[in-house]
């Protein structure tokens, strides 16, 4: 059972603005797709180990040597709002 | 339709780059079914002249001017790359994708990229903020998804080879749909530096193309270590593209298995062509194996978890600050984020994301995402089983022909469970391949699916050569 209320602290989690209509559909569609995958209580896991990845590699570390880099004007260039040396963002400090 | 082995040898002999890669514009531009989304022109001239001074200075390509089409997940330096998603519009990517460079480096030129289901998340290339595309081979349906632009680009015969990317069955769906080949190599075969990430512990980027060979060269080149890519195998690559000389002959004694359980559900079309795979298999000498798959029927569900609950992660750097699309009616910085998000996701993924966030909750984690993680060992588990007494595993890629545009839209499950058997093989980490076996009774194309164990790429290409030449 998924109420509205659990939609919308999930689209607060999810960094989504749903307006009213959005959490009433999305509500349905959650609920019908976790009931599908409820059937999952079906198999027995008792102590079996999750498998977190198929490769089998674990830590994979590499010597920490400087390469190149995508340079700062071309990273810049991309953002939606900037200045010379700066991504913007509204203010996030009030006084 | 001119294969890119045949493209390669033309112009490894001498025929310039450019009589390819020209007409493979000319058709990108007259798209009618819009699997085309942008075409590269002026990038793809210029890179065709290179490989002509390449060829000159006496270097020979296994992909000499073999024009190719990508997919919209995978960066292309200098060129906007949206994952067909409004977040991403105006992106212009700052490097190239492993994948693509190994290509390039190979002679291969990119002349388009193709449409996709939103961030991959899809069934039938639906979901595109470019719009829906047509199925060549019937414009009223739908080409398959996600890699649905990919699959119908080497369909319409517009290039030979390109690439697409599966996380559940987005290269082997629409492959089989679109009556092309379509590869899905073994988990960590093919670097992934560069693609647009969906679900990590599932994503390969992988060929579609006319024939198993020309899937068997490009996976060559693709496949290797790349150290910017840590999830990439350490396995030898070396001749991971080799077939038999004589496909035919060499599925003498071939163990496949099949799981009878499979013909269950299939559309009568679908099931007759299975049939006729098994019976042609049998004839030229292979030996069919029944096994069990017990927990494949769980896979969806398990998918529906894990695929959702990585997207949720990984989709959450798209927050209209750093690149894309950002709100203008944000005053604080928590409505940048939202409210970008909203404007710019649409509604599969913010379904999917939203999913992704439920599973992975407090008070849920336990019951959903590590219970989906237990049945995932348990389906490894039950490949395992299966390969002690198989070398491949045959059976249907999709259990319908291509279905009509809008017949499932209304619908997410049923939408999800158009991918019943293609989601095992990326759970467990196979690889699985989609070769064309004739059509269903309306013409429609028909794929056999085949998979072998993880880091078994070439056992599966010679198969897949195998059946290729059996469905002649």
């Amino acid at each position: 059972m998924i109420t509205d209320d659990n939609v919308r602290h999930l689209a607060k989690l999810a960094s989504l603005t749903l307006d009213a209509a959005a959490v009433s559909r999305m509500r349905g569609e959650l609920e019908a797709i976790v009931g599908y995958v409820e059937q999952l209580s079906q198999v027995d896991t008792t102590g079996v180990e999750p498998l977190t990845n198929v490769s089998g590699v674990v830590n994979v570390t590499r010597t920490d040597v400087p390469g190149p880099l995508i340079p700062t004007p071309t990273v810049l260039a991309l953002a939606p709002a900037r200045n010379e040396v700066a991504i913007l963002v509204p203010k996030v400090v009030e006084r | 339709m001119t294969t890119a082995l045949q493209i390669a040898s033309a112009v490894n002999a001498g025929t310039s780059a450019r009589v390819a890669v020209t007409a493979a514009l000319v058709k990108a531009k007259a798209d009618t079914t819009n699997a085309i989304i942008r075409v590269h022109e002026a990038r793809a001239l210029a890179a065709a002249d290179a490989v002509d001074a390449r060829i000159k200075a006496g270097e020979q390509l296994p992909l000499a001017g073999v024009p190719i089409a990508i997919k919209d997940n995978l960066n292309l330096q200098g060129v906007e790359v949206t994952a067909c998603s409004k977040i991403l519009k105006g992106y212009i990517a700052p490097y190239t994708a492993t994948a693509v460079e190994r290509l390039e480096a190979a002679g291969a030129i990119v002349v388009a990229t193709t449409n996709m289901d939103e961030f991959a998340m899809g069934s039938s290339n639906e979901n595109s903020a470019y719009g829906p595309v047509k199925n060549p081979v019937d414009p009223t349906r739908i080409p398959g998804g996600s890699s649905g632009g990919s699959a119908a680009a080497v369909a319409a015969g517009i290039v030979p080879l390109a690439l697409g990317s599966d996380t559940g069955g987005s290269i082997r769906q629409p492959a089989s749909l679109c009556g092309v080949v379509g590869l899905k190599p073994s988990y960590g075969t093919v670097s992934r530096y560069g693609l647009i990430a969906y679900g990590s512990s599932l994503d390969q980027i992988g060929p579609l193309s006319t024939t198993v060979a020309d899937t068997a060269v490009a996976l060559q080149v693709m496949a290797g270590k790349d150290p910017r890519d840590s999830t990439s195998a350490d396995r030898d690559a070396t001749g991971i593209g080799s077939l038999p000389a004589d496909a035919r002959a060499a599925l003498k004694g071939l163990r496949v298995g099949y799981v009878a359980a499979h013909e269950e559900g299939l559309a009568p079309g679908v099931r007759a062509r299975l049939t006729a795979a098994k019976e042609a298999l049998t004839a030229a000498g292979a030996v069919l194996v029944p096994v069990t798959l017990p927990h494949e029927r769980f896979a969806i569900a398990v998918y529906y978890i894990l695929a959702t609950g990585e997207a949720s992660s990984n989709l959450s750097r798209f927050d209209g600050i750093r690149y894309g699309h950002r709100t203008d009616s944000a005053t604080t910085l928590s409505e940048v984020y939202g409210k970008s998000r909203v404007e710019g996701f649409g509604a599969e993924v913010q379904r999917r994301i939203m999913l992704g966030t439920y599973v992975l909750s407090t008070g849920y984690y336990d019951a959903y995402y590590k219970k989906a993680q237990q049945v995932r060992r348990k389906i490894c588990d039950d490949y395992a089983n299966a390969f002690a007494s198989c070398d491949v595993l045959l059976g249907p890629a999709s259990p319908t022909t291509a279905f009509k545009v809008g017949e499932k839209t209304s619908d997410p499950l049923q939408m999800y469970l158009s991918d019943i058997f293609t989601i095992a093989t990326n759970l467990a980490g196979v690889p699985g391949i989609s070769v064309p076996f004739g059509t269903d009774e309306q013409g429609l194309p028909v794929g056999m699916q085949l998979q072998a164990p993880i880091g078994n790429d070439q056992r599966l290409l010679a198969a897949a050569a195998g059946i290729e030449a059996l469905a002649l």
